[in-house]
């Protein structure tokens, strides 16, 4: 049995079903992201688990106990709002004391474990401020103390960084993701930055439309995107038309020219597949490993700092690949044809 | 939630009771004249009253003047304090709240004393001199509310950029005033002006005691000498005072809605 | 705001206070004048001389019971309208009510806080008097003597009740928007960390707004200490509170002491400054998170 189990949730607002049948079970200490677009249902499906939405269908489950009609404050849940939650009338030791005060917890108690929680967030010295004292990255971190000080056995983060500088930002997912391991606390993390869900999770749904498209480890999110719109949504990722040539080898005619797959592609052939490809595994030249070379036109160039961005023809699309800046080998000339290489293995599928 | 809910309308309803009876009991009564029978009659009464129309003009001519008098003096005030003198405005906005910890028959007592007949400045002495005298006051109960809404109106603009744009066009400070600064917190301006509308027409004590024959005094007199009278009256004013509301919403909604056509 | 060329602020430096002048001047021969001229007179005799003798007339029981009652009044009317205005302003805020009550409410708040004076005292003695709509229907209706169970509208209770006609629409207007500043996140964060929704409005909500309250607290109380109109059209003279008196002093010099007049008035300064000051103090123990 996991941890905490969402079975059959479904919303709606009206007529409007923003969440469909969304199940997920997530094991203890484990980070999930809810990535996607907003108004995808992430923040709605978080709400339900906080209890501040009411699932109009199925169940939630923590630790066994069927919490979905539970109050948001007897569910034994942390969370970290967007921005600015703390409460402005108390200093920075009253707000991440606030949940054990509630509990009637003794005072010395709550005294330790405040110092505890302000160690831990990395500002021991700042328990007698008040918020508006305090940077953004800073009210946050002290906003993920009160989450935890009382340790709940769920930690609920809703865009927590989306307020912040991006540097801040970087530094601070980190730190989240340190504590939360250190923790061992379960963490459902909802952000619609795809950096941050590949970076911090051991797991990501991925949702759109209020579906999860697909439920993996960010490599397989990444990797192996299971819908088009997961391929679209997470990374940069060239779609190409292609006609299928030869089911059983996995042949394909790419704007004129055959690429051979290696592995058997379904349908009858003629008939047109999307093919996919990580800008990053295509090279310019012939590379070892990768065992498909075409030639194409260079289209574009766009210098991008520490990496160059080409896209190259392929009969009428464009395929990008990523290049390296490298001071002493010029990139070449829009116009010119070069040979661009990739490994069959690579190539995606993309079922419509 | 429900709970929440159920106090929520008991807040509403127990309100809206209390507001609702005396306006209810003040309309009824003004029908009462004919005995047995509900009538126009203490309207008819009030309104050919000859001494109803020449108060009631009166104060509508000093609401007017009070008007003009508060917008000459707050809006290049707040202008300029905004503009050039920020460090001033914490004291500019406390003297414009006074009025409201002063009580205005302190104010007016005042006034009787300072500028009496045997004075430097012996305002009272005639009757321009008291009817001014009479703005000036109005004028001074009006202030926390225009300065107010003057002040959040240039909030909205940016006065700095504005003012240096129209110089560098070679706009002096009149033009700069009338054409740049007014129309850009007209909407203010209009809803400070018909809230003051609304305190002078029934203005009282300031009235009663500069002995200037203005609605207010008017109203209190026929009170205490007429039965039915007064409620018409009170109806008619709370028309004014609703007309007078209506107005700023009506110029605040039409202002947001060209906004948000542009 | 922050740096402007040295040169032509210095120049103007020179001539901006001309700017001001204008309403410099309104504001000192209008409103500090006057109030001054009040002031200093409460403490001189009529030839000149500093004296506390004026002062130390308003120390008579009828001068005393005056203000005593106008404290009153004021102070219950105050907290009875910021209590009752609070709910209201809470109901279409935070109560989740259809969104349609809230603007017509506040468009009759509007009114309401204006509709001040006599014409608020002639619906009330419309409503409440002796041949009031209400006072007839209690006892055609229900048999109720109004009058004979004590209540009289030309009497303490009657007054509060009649000013908080504009003192609750006032306290809506101002607290409305305290209340739409609560965030959202705040009651969210204070129920998931355990709180009830009592501990939240104990613990987070009342004490962000309590500036407000306390503010509103001083200013309805300075509003209805000062407000002579709706006294005077209710009662005339016979309920004796300082407003009235001081009416009653101006018109005809009833305590036959002019500066007793001034005295009075200073008194009235008196107690609407120590409202403010009491609140203004309070604010400052309260606020050392507003920055």
């Amino acid at each position: 049995m996991a941890f905490l189990e969402l079975e059959h949730l479904r919303k709606f607002y009206g007529e409007n079903e923003v969440v469909k049948d969304f199940n997920l079970h997530v094991e203890q200490g484990e980070f999930i992201s809810f990535l996607g677009p907003s108004g995808c249902g992430k923040t709605t499906t978080l709400r339900m688990v906080a209890g501040f939405e009411t699932p109009t269908e199925g169940v939630i489950r923590i630790d066994g106990r069927d919490v979905s009609r539970l109050r948001p404050n007897a569910r034994d849940i942390g969370m970290v709002f967007q921005a600015y939650a703390l409460f402005p009338n108390m200093t920075v030791a009253r707000n991440v004391g606030f949940g054990m005060k509630v509990a009637r917890r003794p005072k010395a108690e709550i005294e330790a474990r405040v110092a505890e929680m302000l160690r831990l967030i990395g500002l021991p010295d700042l328990g007698e401020r008040y918020p508006f004292q305090l940077s953004g990255g800073q009210q946050q971190r002290v906003a993920l103390a009160r989450a935890l000080a009382a340790r709940p056995k769920v930690l609920l983060l809703d865009e927590p960084l989306s307020a912040l500088d991006a540097k801040i930002r970087v530094s601070l997912r980190e730190e989240i993701r340190a504590i939360q391991k250190s923790l061992g606390i379960t963490t459902i993390y909802v952000t619609h930055d795809q950096e941050e869900a590949l970076s911090m999770s051991d797991r990501i749904v991925v949702m759109n439309a209020g579906v999860a498209e697909q439920i993996g480890d960010p490599f397989a999110i990444y990797g192996r995107p299971a819908t088009r719109f997961v391929a679209n949504f997470v990374g940069q990722l060239n779609t190409l038309r292609a006609r299928l040539v030869d089911p059983a080898a996995g042949t394909v005619d790419l704007g004129g020219q055959p690429v051979t797959l290696g592995r058997p592609i379904p349908g009858p052939a003629g008939r047109e597949v999307s093919l996919a490809i990580r800008p990053e595994a295509v090279a310019l030249g012939a590379l070892p490993g990768n065992d498909v070379t075409i030639e194409a036109p260079v289209r574009e160039m766009n210098f991008l700092g520490s990496v160059i961005r080409i896209k190259a023809g392929l009969g009428a699309e464009l395929v990008s690949l990523d290049l390296f800046n490298n001071a002493a080998t010029r990139p070449p000339e829009v116009g010119a044809t070069v040979p661009i290489s990739f490994a069959a293995a690579d190539v995606l599928v993309i079922e419509d | 939630m429900k709970g929440n809910r159920f106090w929520a309308w008991s807040a509403l309803i127990f309100g809206l009771i209390y507001f609702a009876l005396p306006l209810i009991g003040m309309t009824e009564f003004s029908f009462r004249m004919r005995r047995g029978e509900y009538s126009f009659d203490a309207y008819r009464v009030v309104l050919a009253d000859p001494n109803f129309r020449a108060t009631f003009s009166y104060s509508v001519t000093l609401a007017v003047l009070t008007i003009i008098l508060s917008v000459c003096l707050t809006v290049p005030t707040a202008y300029w304090v905004r503009l050039r003198m920020p460090r001033w405005r914490p004291v500019i906005e406390f003297v414009t709240l006074l009025p409201l910890v002063v009580p205005p028959i302190v104010i007016v007592f005042g006034y009787i004393r300072l500028y009496n007949t045997s004075s430097l400045l012996p305002l009272t002495g005639t009757i321009t001199g008291t009817n001014a005298l009479l703005v000036a006051g109005y004028t001074v109960l009006s202030l926390p509310y225009m300065y107010r809404a003057v002040d959040t109106g240039l909030r909205a603009i940016d006065v700095q950029t504005l003012t240096e744009a129209a110089q560098s066009l070679g706009a002096g400070w009149f033009t700069i005033m009338t054409r740049i600064i007014l129309p850009n917190v007209l909407v203010a301006v209009l809803s400070g002006a018909f809230l003051t509308f609304a305190i002078v027409i029934g203005e009282f004590v300031l009235a009663a005691l500069l002995n200037r024959p203005a609605f207010g005094p008017y109203m209190q007199l026929i009170g205490a000498n007429r039965a039915y009278e007064p409620a018409a009256l009170a109806v008619i004013s709370f028309g004014i005072t609703w007309a007078c509301m209506g107005l700023i919403q009506l110029v605040t909604r039409f202002s947001q809605a060209t906004r948000a056509s542009r | 705001m922050s740096a402007r060329p040295a040169a032509p602020a210095k120049a103007s430096i020179s001539l901006a206070w001309v700017g001001l002048l204008p309403f410099a001047l309104f504001a000192f021969l209008f409103l500090i004048l006057p109030t001054m001229f009040i002031v200093v007179g409460a403490f001189r005799t009529p030839e000149g001389a500093f004296t506390l003798a004026n002062v130390r007339g308003l120390f008579t029981p009828s001068i005393l019971a005056a203000f005593w009652i106008s404290i009153r009044v004021s102070f219950w009317s105050a907290l009875i309208g910021c209590l009752i205005g609070f709910a209201m302003a809470a109901a279409i805020t935070v109560g989740r009510l259809p969104n349609g009550a809230r603007s017509p409410l506040l468009t009759f708040s509007g009114v309401a806080s204006n509709f001040a004076g006599v014409p608020l005292a002639f619906a009330f003695l419309a409503t409440l008097g002796r041949v009031g709509l209400v006072t007839i229907l209690l006892r055609e209706w229900f048999g109720i003597n109004l009058y004979a169970t004590g209540f009289n509208l030309l009497s303490f209770a009657g007054l509060t009740l009649t000013y908080l006609f504009f003192q609750i629409p006032l306290m809506i207007l101002i607290v409305t928007p305290a209340l739409d500043g609560l965030r959202r996140e705040w009651s969210e964060a204070a129920q998931i960390l355990g709180a009830t929704r009592f501990q939240y409005w104990r613990m987070v909500a009342l004490p962000i707004l309590w500036p407000t309250l306390l503010g509103t607290l001083a200013l309805l109380f300075a509003n209805s200490f000062g407000a002579v109109a709706t006294a005077y059209a209710l009662t005339g003279s016979s309920l004796s509170i300082v407003p009235i008196l001081l009416y009653a002093q101006i018109r005809g010099d009833v305590l036959g002491d002019p500066h007793l007049g001034y005295a009075l008035a200073f008194g009235m300064i008196f107690v609407t400054g120590v409202a403010n000051a009491i609140y203004m103090w309070m604010r400052a123990r309260s606020e050392k998170w507003i920055r």
